[in-house]
């Protein structure tokens, strides 16, 4: 195991380095000057000169990619010209706010998905499966920004329940719960329908397996064979999926918060964007790079952990 | 060998029982007539629009469904919606399909190549594939427009990028595992060039998972594009697209809801519709979709 997991993080570290140069050069290859960038668009040619120095922005690429990742493994991401603030305070500021926003989501996911996935499965060809399997189609195709303005339209605008939009820090518990619930349940809806129908083929596929038979043969009660053996099996896949979808879930956190006007990485991307606030832009896309990757080896140490048989086989992956 | 089994049996009688076994399922055959319509639509969507899309009255902004002469209503602009949503269907469709069309198109090479060689190649391909993995989709996307600009082949074109790796995964697995079979060790002991091993032994044989790839894509670029539209980095105005609507019509939500109900309704329609048909696809195929 130690040795699959070894290589695993290995590879993982080759891609982010890898990554860092995508994003090192995407941004280069915008047009502009980089250290007027770095300097919150100041002319002051003494400044820009410190600039380049400091960044070696005089100096050949290579050099200056360096330079450019040793301050970002420093926490030195630079400083937004538009506002001025050093970019990795923003992050800092904004992060928290994605953060609970995505768990939430994850949580409504698996809390939604699992159950009725477990369900479908169970009672197959019957008609809460058909309505199930139905609705979880529905989920998938339905753009989910679309059903954020819906939500905002039916439970804010015409009933009055919820709050249509902004965000309330969690200092106050009850508020920040009303101004997030919407989209999360919007962020996470897609996902839900993601597990519930990767839950409802694993577990049909455990339930024909040996081991539920002779589980059944035992005369164990049938909570017990679908709720811990058949269960227990499943969930491989659901970690599995929920792994593959965190990518989703960082690019529907992207547009939730615009829907909902939340203060988190996503709008910051969006507005880093339209702004042309490169410094921010390049921070984010690799800290949404560097996330996903340290995420998806979470899910391989996971997924190792819960399947022995991929511990013992070293791993094909 | 099933691939062997499946080349000598009668051609026709082959299709005939796929074609039964799709037309057994009716949500695979609703999903059909959904994709049938859509890309009808999207065909002749000028001649069957009422009015003009681009066309604003300022005497009749922000009429409700039902109003005499449009039937949908009217935009913050008075233009028809019906017409604007039916023209709205060429630019999610083409961004759709682009997006798609020009991932298989690089990636599949790519991955078989990776697949057949193995070795090095095998290393550098499936690196490439990760580094691109680990961009969200969306983050990727937003990305490329800031660079490129927005346009509707800009948006298309970074979709198609996030979809490269999926495609180049598919196609390298599913060569990696027909290397050994019978058929393609007689191509290699009869001196056939690798091109002709590849692209005319090997790849008929993976079109399976590949096409229902494609129905996957296809509704998920969809989606893409709009959102793209949605944030301003896909189709501009005033060019009818439903993203744009939708975000058109996010100011008017409460006045005007109807404004912003039926361009997400076209979407979720689409999409649903291609979800449906490449379900129906891949239980007659018989793909197993792995990660």
């Amino acid at each position: 195991m130690g040795w699959y997991l070894l290589r695993r993080a290995g590879a993982s570290l080759v891609t982010l380095f890898i990554a860092t140069i995508v994003v090192f050069a995407g941004v280069r290859g915008l047009p502009g000057d980089p250290a007027v960038a770095l300097s919150a668009e100041t002319s002051n040619p003494q400044v820009l000169q410190a600039i380049r120095t400091e960044y070696g922005l005089d100096k050949p690429v290579p050099v200056q990619y360096g330079l450019w990742l040793s301050h970002a493994f420093r926490g030195d991401l630079g400083t937004s010209p538009n506002t001025g603030l050093s970019v990795s305070q923003t992050l800092a500021e904004r992060l928290p706010i994605t953060l609970e926003l995505t768990v939430l989501a994850l949580l409504l996911a698996v809390v939604i998905g699992v159950p009725i996935g477990i369900l479908a499965a169970v009672k197959r060809g019957s008609a809460a499966d058909y309505v199930a399997s139905t609705a979880a189609l529905g989920g998938l195709s339905v753009p989910h920004f679309w059903l954020g303005i819906l939500f905002i339209l039916g439970f804010a605008v015409n009933l009055g329940w919820l709050p249509a939009s902004g965000f309330v820090p969690l200092t106050d518990p009850g508020a920040n719960l009303a101004h997030m619930i919407m989209p999360a349940f919007v962020l996470g809806i897609g996902l839900a329908a993601v597990v519930m129908r990767q839950m409802r083929s694993a577990m049909l596929e455990s339930l024909g397996a040996d081991y539920v038979r002779t589980a059944r043969a035992k005369g164990m009660s049938g909570f017990v064979v679908v709720g811990i053996h058949a269960l227990r099996n499943s969930l491989v896949t659901v970690v599995t999926v929920v792994g593959l979808q965190l990518g989703a879930l960082i690019s529907g956190a992207v547009i939730t918060e615009q829907i909902f006007i939340i203060p988190g990485i996503g709008k910051l991307t969006i507005d880093s964007v339209f702004s042309r606030d490169y410094p921010t832009l390049q921070a984010v896309v690799l800290l949404t790079a560097t996330a996903y990757i340290v995420a998806n080896l979470l899910v391989d140490i996971a997924y190792s952990l819960l399947n022995p048989r991929i511990r013992v086989a070293g791993g094909s992956a | 060998m099933t691939a062997i089994a499946a080349e000598s049996q009668p051609r026709v009688a082959r299709r005939g029982r796929m074609r039964r076994r799709f037309t057994r399922r009716p949500p695979a055959v609703v999903g059909l007539a959904g994709v049938v319509i859509v890309v009808f639509i999207a065909l002749f969507a000028p001649l069957i629009a009422p009015y003009d899309a681009s066309a604003s009255n300022y005497n009749d902004i922000l009429l409700a469904p039902g109003s005499p002469g449009h039937l949908l209503g009217t935009d913050d602009l008075g233009r028809d919606l019906l017409s604007r949503l039916l023209v709205g269907t060429r630019a999610s469709l083409t961004a759709g399909v682009l997006a798609t069309v020009l991932a298989l198109v690089v990636a599949v090479p790519i991955g078989m190549v990776a697949g057949y060689f193995r070795g090095w190649i095998d290393l550098v391909v499936s690196r490439a594939t990760d580094v691109v993995l680990s961009f969200p989709f969306l983050i990727l996307a937003v990305g490329l427009a800031a660079i490129l600009g927005p346009s509707l082949v800009n948006a298309a074109i970074a979709l198609a990028i996030g979809q490269v790796p999926i495609f180049v995964r598919i196609a390298r697995g599913e060569v990696l595992g027909l290397r050994e079979e019978e058929y393609v060790q007689a191509a290699v002991v009869n001196a056939a060039p690798t091109r002709v091993i590849l692209f005319r032994h090997m790849l008929p044989n993976i079109l399976g998972p590949l096409v229902v790839q494609v129905t996957v894509g296809i509704p998920a670029a969809i989606i893409g594009a709009a959102v793209l539209s949605f944030l301003g980095l896909g189709v501009q105005p005033p060019t009818p697209a439903w993203g744009t609507m939708l975000s058109e019509a996010q100011q008017y939500v409460s006045q005007a809801p109807w404004f912003a109900v039926f361009p997400g309704l076209a979407i979720a329609l689409t999409t649903l519709s291609f979800n449906l048909f490449g379900d129906g696809l891949r239980d007659v195929l018989d793909v197993r979709m792995g990660s």
